[in-house]
């Protein structure tokens, strides 16, 4: 028997002015099927993904829905037609409460409801403005508005991104649930665990043509990872090259970077540890344990109300990021947006930070300029066909650029504050092997990473924290999936006891400030 | 109630302001009573319908420059209309003007809308077509209003059931401009036009994928502050019986009273009552300098600081009253 496709586009292309966004990309999506849409950064997912929701118009090619052409002119259009993303960011109005977001989209409360206590929610107060909610709840509630009208096909742009483990599980079984049900999923992730466990059928996506469509089972990610890249890239872990090619350097007095007793208001407590030379110390915690605070703490944008900060032995305090940079220490944040300057060149955006350092007023010697700038793209090899505007390059590229200003810079400690969020395969593994040179030059990274596999691919150590402590520290032969997810929930090494999954999702100040 | 006072906090503290004011006044005045109080409200008329006019378009994410030159526009175009006319020609009128700012205010939002350029230079450049096009209707302050229509801000509105002294605190023209602002703006704030006007402010991005027609919400919102403008416009006509041509000082009034009223100037946050509130607080404040008897240039330095200090105040207790580490 022959389904009709629910939703089937065929020859989509974008163009924005010369660079072609899409070019030739096709889409087909059975009534209750989860049907993944894969494909390397700047491949044109989000691209197509827009052109379906009616958010941008395609250039050329037709959406068939339900085998009627179907001219998708607006979101509000799409929605009608039975189409509904939810997005990597909320579209969630920040400044209206929960309740007033749904009357907006025309929501029924109740089924809503239901959605989110399905969800992993059980106590959402929906009189809550939405910006004073976590950013991993908002997605969960954003899923469960566009899962309350009941639509036929549900879009879902790297959902489990950013969410703790806890809520990615309910999210994805409730995704399956959906497919059983008739409905169809378009979902896009680069979790290849996901999308085994999940899906019926992957399209992928290269370079703005569908490259083709494959059935999941059991080894076919290899066949997508050739398909997304055009050539194969081995697989293989960075802990075994690194065993390799790398003698443990000297140790010296001092450790690069020495916090104790670090305190920080409800956040952090007492945390102390050391990052080496020549070292990348993954941090590993759940959502809102107060790993962006540590962050914070040790890129001088937050002061510390307690314990100290010592930089090769000397204790320092900072007052303003710029002295944790003299002090040869760049922070690498998540969210590409707050570190760079979106309208402005490649170049510009690398140059920053050791251009404009402070005390360097001034003309800028253009030629030494470029000269590193140059150097520091090749080395990252950051794809600069669209160099004129940062925010005009994917987001694999984009943070590149974030990396690449803090090599120009010849920053000696670089914090890593999960870098690799959303970023296709073939970048991450670039960016793995970079932190890895990197450490092999004698510079100590600190990576927090929301992806546990990562682990063990680019640390030498592995830092737990939970609830503002640091619970665990151990090295990366122990620290595979099971053992680090443990230590993440704050059970002690060792223990076999089930890992809640309706653990307290809420960060501890929301809970406090609760009336 | 920890929630009612976050969000309603401001408008509540404006309120405990005011009130301090007035007593302020009466400590200085001991004779200010409800006379007074009279020409304040009637003062206060025009600038609180430019704060309005202001608010809407701020919630949605712009701004206006052109709010005092429609004012002053609908206000001869209203005086010039009547001068000379029988009463019963006012009832024209005035559904004229009102509609007249209703359109343009509309071509203010279609002109950003449609052409893209950023609504801040769109309403400069109305501010001075708008300033030229009153001075065509007449060049120098004339013109006429119906006598009903001046008596509408004139003296005090007796409550069946209510002593004479409680009726004597409040004028017509304060019911006027309650009337005015709550029959637009209530209805508005409880339908889904209102939800998107302040969703487009918020996030634009959101607000679009959330379905929200967003140039139609900018357009409107647009109109409606095009709408408030010609009220006070009309008010203007009304309270002094002739137009003048000249704007008024209500443009940059209407930006600090929208500041001072807790309205966030990148969209999204705020409501009616803080600004309304706010342009009563300047008022009297002016009014007790100048009981004061205070140079009227000190005066406005007094103003301006008190602007920042008021601000800073309120920005200071936002930012002690959110739990720690949270995103502003």
């Amino acid at each position: 028997m022959i389904t009709n496709p629910l939703l089937d586009a065929m020859g989509v292309a974008k163009n924005y002015g010369a660079v072609a966004a899409l070019r030739n990309a096709s889409l087909s999506v059975l009534p209750g099927e989860v049907h993944a849409l894969m494909g390397a950064n700047g491949a044109g997912k989000s691209t197509l993904v827009k052109i379906l929701t009616g958010a941008i118009r395609s250039d050329a090619g037709h959406v068939l829905i339900r085998g009627e052409a179907r001219d998708v002119r607006s979101p509000a259009a799409a929605r009608r037609a039975g189409l509904l993303p939810v997005y990597q960011e909320p579209a969630l109005i920040p400044d209206l409460d929960v309740l007033s977001n749904l009357r907006l989209t025309g929501t029924p409360v109740e089924p809503f409801r239901a959605w989110v206590r399905e969800l992993g929610i059980p106590n959402l107060d929906i009189r809550e403005t939405a910006r004073h909610i976590p950013l991993a709840v908002l997605r969960v509630l954003d899923l469960a508005r566009a899962l309350a009208v009941e639509p036929d096909v549900l879009l879902l742009d790297e959902m489990t991104a950013a969410l703790p483990a806890n809520l990615a599980e309910k999210v994805l079984e409730v995704v399956r649930r959906q497919g059983d049900s008739g409905r169809s999923v378009i979902f896009i992730s680069h979790r290849f665990v996901e999308i085994s466990a999940l899906c019926d059928r992957a399209t992928v996506l290269r370079d703005g043509v569908t490259v083709g469509v494959v059935d999941i089972e059991p080894g076919v990610e290899e066949k997508i990872v050739e398909m997304m890249l055009g050539a194969r890239i081995e697989k293989t872990s960075v802990a075994a090259a690194r065993m390799a090619n790398e003698t443990p350097a000297a140790k010296d007095s001092h450790p690069r970077l020495a916090v104790r007793n670090l305190q920080l208001g409800t956040k952090l407590h007492d945390v102390s540890f050391d990052l080496a030379n020549g070292e990348v110390a993954g941090v590993v915690a759940l959502e809102g344990q107060g790993q962006d605070e540590l962050f914070a703490a040790l890129a001088g944008s937050i002061r510390p109300a307690g314990g100290t900060i010592a930089v090769d032995g000397a204790p320092i305090k900072f007052s303003h990021p710029s002295d944790a940079i003299r002090a040869g220490i760049a922070y690498v944040p998540g969210d590409r947006t707050e570190a760079l300057a979106m309208q402005r060149s490649v170049r510009e955006n690398i140059a920053l930070p050791f251009s404009a350092a402070p005390r360097k007023w001034g003309p800028i010697r253009v030629r030494r300029e470029r000269m590193v700038v140059s150097s520091a793209i090749a080395r990252l090899q950051i794809d600069t066909r669209a160099q004129g505007e940062v925010q005009r390059l994917s987001g694999g590229n984009q943070q590149k650029v974030t990396i690449a200003r803090w090599i120009a810079a010849d920053a000696r400690t670089i914090l890593c504050f999960d870098p690799t969020r959303g970023i296709d395969v073939g970048t991450k593994q670039e960016i793995y092997k970079l932190l890895r040179e990197l450490a092999g030059l004698g510079k100590s990274v600190l990576f927090y990473t929301s992806e546990l596999e990562e682990v063990q691919r680019v640390c030498d150590r592995v830092i737990v924290i939970f609830g503002g402590r640091v619970v665990d520290t151990f090295p990366v032969e122990l620290a595979d999936e099971p053992a680090l997810m443990r230590a993440a929930y704050g059970l002690p090494r060792g223990a076999r006891e089930d890992v809640g999954i309706l653990a307290d999702i809420r960060p501890a100040s929301d809970t406090e400030t609760a009336p | 109630m920890t929630r009612f006072l976050r969000n309603q906090g401001w408008v509540a503290g404006l309120l405990a302001l005011l009130i301090f004011l007035f007593v302020v006044t009466r400590l200085i005045q001991p004779g200010y009573g409800s006379g007074d109080f009279g020409s304040l409200v009637r003062a206060v008329l025009p600038y609180a319908f430019a704060v309005a006019a202001q608010t809407v378009v701020v919630i949605a994410g712009g701004i206006d420059l052109s709010v005092a030159a429609m004012m002053a526009l609908t206000s001869v175009t209203a005086a010039s209309m009547m001068n000379g006319a029988s009463e019963e020609y006012a009832f024209f009128v005035v559904p004229f003007v009102l509609a007249m700012g209703l359109v343009l205010g509309a071509l203010n939002g279609l002109l950003i809308v449609v052409t893209r350029v950023p609504d801040i230079v769109v309403t400069l450049a109305t501010l001075f077509v708008l300033q030229g096009a009153a001075l065509l209707v007449l060049d120098a302050p004339g013109g006429a209003a119906a006598e009903w229509l001046k008596a509408t801000v004139v003296g005090t509105m007796p409550i069946p059931g209510l002593p004479d002294w409680t009726d004597a605190w409040v004028p017509k023209a304060l019911v006027l401009l309650v009337v005015c602002l709550f029959v637009v703006w209530l209805p508005l704030r409880r339908s889904r036009l209102g939800l998107s006007i302040y969703a487009i402010g918020s996030n634009e991005l959101a607000a679009f994928r959330s379905g929200v027609p967003v140039a139609r919400t900018r357009i409107f919102a647009y109109a409606l502050s095009g709408l408030f403008a010609a009220l006070g416009g009309l008010s203007l006509t009304i309270s002094t019986g002739i137009g003048a041509p000249i704007p008024g000082p209500y443009l940059l009034a209407s930006v600090a009273a929208v500041v001072l009223g807790g309205v966030a100037l990148g969209g999204g946050k705020g409501g009616l009552l803080g600004p309304i509130i706010a342009v009563f607080v300047l008022r009297l404040v002016r009014t007790d300098l100048t009981l004061l008897a205070i140079d009227p240039n000190v005066t406005t330095i007094i103003e301006g600081a008190i602007m920042v200090a008021v601000v800073m105040f309120g920005a200071f207790i936002t930012i002690r009253g959110r739990p720690a580490g949270a995103t502003p």
